[in-house]
């Protein structure tokens, strides 16, 4: 038996159980979503997490079942709601990914006449509040014709100002200039030069911010509310919302819906938390 | 850097084209007739009448429009005092060199972040339920005492938004305090752990100033996001129109969008956030104000 741990002390303890129990709180009503969605009405009121009874552990396993994800593809329009936040978040992502960076080399690499107006005027609208073009975006929309259209969400998404000068500002620490020169030199055409050299150096920006987006559009609520009123058009932010509405004591019918939501994002963070978490700081710390 | 020499001058601009047809489209034209708008009155967006000043003089006179401004203020102080202290805390714990497990309890504390409002809206009115949701069904299980009908939604209105959003945000701001923590020269704090100093000593002359631009930038982003705070209370009280009892969960975005989409006046909305906007861009020009005198 080795002599206890030279770096034991009560304070390490208290630090431990601290995060621990605030991990728990964190985690537990994810948990609990989980448990509320496998289980039926009856056993919603009786039990906090698991219903009790002869299984493993305690717990009556033979009560849980998939019933209520089924209800939701099959009697409920989700699986079509499922594929259109799919459909906003992929088209959208790769869009403004797209422009930004087009935009924010074009930015960056280029003297313009005109360059510094308009960096100024886009970057500058970063500070406006949302709230403020809600109004006069819609009335936009309308004179359109692009209400209750996919377009109607997808369009005004495809030239973020903020993702405009996180590219400007990628490029100019860290996309040299004597590889766009030598490239020219050697004859390669411009859009090649961006397409072929440009957007390849660029590969982990590019990457952090098409999660950033993907992750952002697949949680807007607000845009798809106010521009579109035909249900079969509704992501699963606006589509679950209303089922709650209609479906008010069906809890674990909900907590199904809510967790199918969650569900893809969640996976898709899990997988790239590093891309994401390195972009969504990139910006801030280094500045 | 100087920037590439370039052979004709078009490439740019087809480079910024897209993005720039876009942003015309669906940021400067919108942010021109936001200004128009706001001396007109609408009735949806069809017809339109000018009404000069009658917006703003009608709003400094709107019970609603103050009570929604009070709570906003109300929930954004609580916000402050709450979320950033907590970040804070939560990333000065997790910045020992010494801790194990670091990756899985900044996972464990960032994952909410991912969760879109409008899906917190739903698992938040389902765990402050009476009886049923988890937080009263845990309070009354850990402490036979507290009462399984407590009334969360009903009469703890700010309270409940507060815990919502600390559950939903603390995480997100503490990976930019865990990332300046980084930053933090370790030749200093150990010198000055050398001559003596205190770790509440070593904290205050050491890496609060150092992550003071962090500091910043994160009160500034809790001040604006708590500002335009909507969708949380907007559907949690989906059944007053975002109201709440007694108006006590109307933020000034939610009655921005009542006046704008259910009463269609989209001249008041504008107004209204023109206002809010000028008040958001007054703040940040005093916090800079300040950051500047504390540098000098």
């Amino acid at each position: 038996m080795s002599s206890t741990h030279p770096s034991f002390s009560w304070g390490r303890v208290l630090i431990y159980g601290f995060l621990t129990v605030f991990a728990l709180i964190t985690i537990i009503p994810f948990v609990w979503m989980i448990c509320a969605a496998l289980k039926t009405q009856a056993d919603f009121f009786t039990s906090r997490f698991l219903p009790a009874g002869d299984g493993l552990f305690g717990i009556a396993w033979d009560r849980l079942s998939l019933h209520q994800f089924g209800r939701l593809f099959t009697e409920l329009p989700v699986a079509r709601a499922l594929l259109n936040s799919v459909f906003f978040a992929s088209v959208m992502s790769l869009g403004a990914t797209l422009f930004s960076a087009a935009g924010g080399y074009a930015l960056s690499k280029f003297q313009f006449r005109g360059r510094e107006f308009i960096t100024t005027f886009t970057i500058g609208t970063v500070v406006l509040p949302a709230a403020l073009l809600l109004g006069p975006g819609f009335e936009t929309l309308y004179h359109l014709g692009l209400v209750d259209h996919y377009s109607g969400v997808i369009l005004p998404g495809l030239a973020p100002a903020f993702g405009l000068y996180l590219f400007r500002q990628a490029m100019i620490n860290s996309l040299p200039n004597d590889i766009i020169e030598s490239a020219r030199i050697d004859g390669c055409g411009e859009f090649r030069i961006f397409f072929q050299i440009v957007l390849p150096i660029m590969r982990p920006m590019i990457s952090a911010y098409l999660i950033i987006v993907f992750i952002g559009i697949w949680n807007n609520f607000i845009t798809p509310q106010i521009v579109l009123q035909s249900p079969e058009l509704h992501p699963l932010s606006v589509a679950i919302f209303n089922l709650k509405g209609l479906y008010n004591d069906d809890l674990s019918l909900i907590m199904a819906g809510t967790l199918v939501s969650i569900a893809p994002v969640m996976i898709l963070f899990l997988l790239l938390q590093k891309e994401f978490i390195s972009g969504l700081t990139s910006g801030a710390v280094k500045g | 850097m100087r920037p590439a020499r370039q052979n004709s001058a078009w490439v740019p601009w087809c480079l910024l084209a897209p993005f720039m047809a876009i942003f015309l489209t669906f940021t400067a034209w919108p942010l021109i007739r936001s200004m128009v708008l706001a001396f007109e009155q609408s009735f949806g967006p069809k017809t339109t009448a000018f009404v000069g000043t009658l917006n703003f003089r009608f709003m400094m006179q709107d019970p609603l429009f103050w009570t929604a401004v009070g709570n906003t203020l109300i929930f954004t102080l609580c916000a402050l005092l709450v979320q950033i202290p907590t970040a804070l805390g939560l990333a000065l714990l997790l910045n020992r060199p010494d801790l194990k497990g670091k990756r899985l309890y900044r996972l464990a504390f960032f994952s909410p972040s991912i969760v879109g409002l409008a899906f917190v809206a739903i698992l938040f009115s389902l765990m402050l339920e009476k009886r049923t949701g988890l937080i009263n069904s845990s309070l009354h299980a850990m402490f036979s005492s507290w009462d399984p009908d407590f009334p969360w939604l009903q009469n703890y209105v700010m309270t409940s938004l507060v815990g919502a959003t600390l559950w939903l945000s603390a995480g997100f701001y503490m990976i930019y305090f865990l990332a300046a923590l980084q930053n933090v020269p370790p030749e200093l704090l150990e010198a000055a752990n050398i001559d003596g100093a205190s770790s509440w000593q070593r904290f205050r002359h050491i890496t609060l100033p150092e992550i003071r631009p962090v500091l910043n930038l994160i009160t500034l982003l809790v001040v604006t996001g708590s500002f335009q705070f909507f969708e949380l209370p907007f559907l949690l009280y989906n059944e007053t129109g975002g109201n709440g009892p007694e108006n006590r969960a109307l933020t000034a975005v939610t009655y921005l969008y009542q006046t704008g989409f259910r009463n269609g006046d989209l001249g008041y909305a504008s107004a209204i956030g023109w206002v809010l906007t000028l008040i958001l861009v007054g703040f940040a020009l005093v916090q800079r104000q300040i950051s500047r005198r504390k540098e000098s």
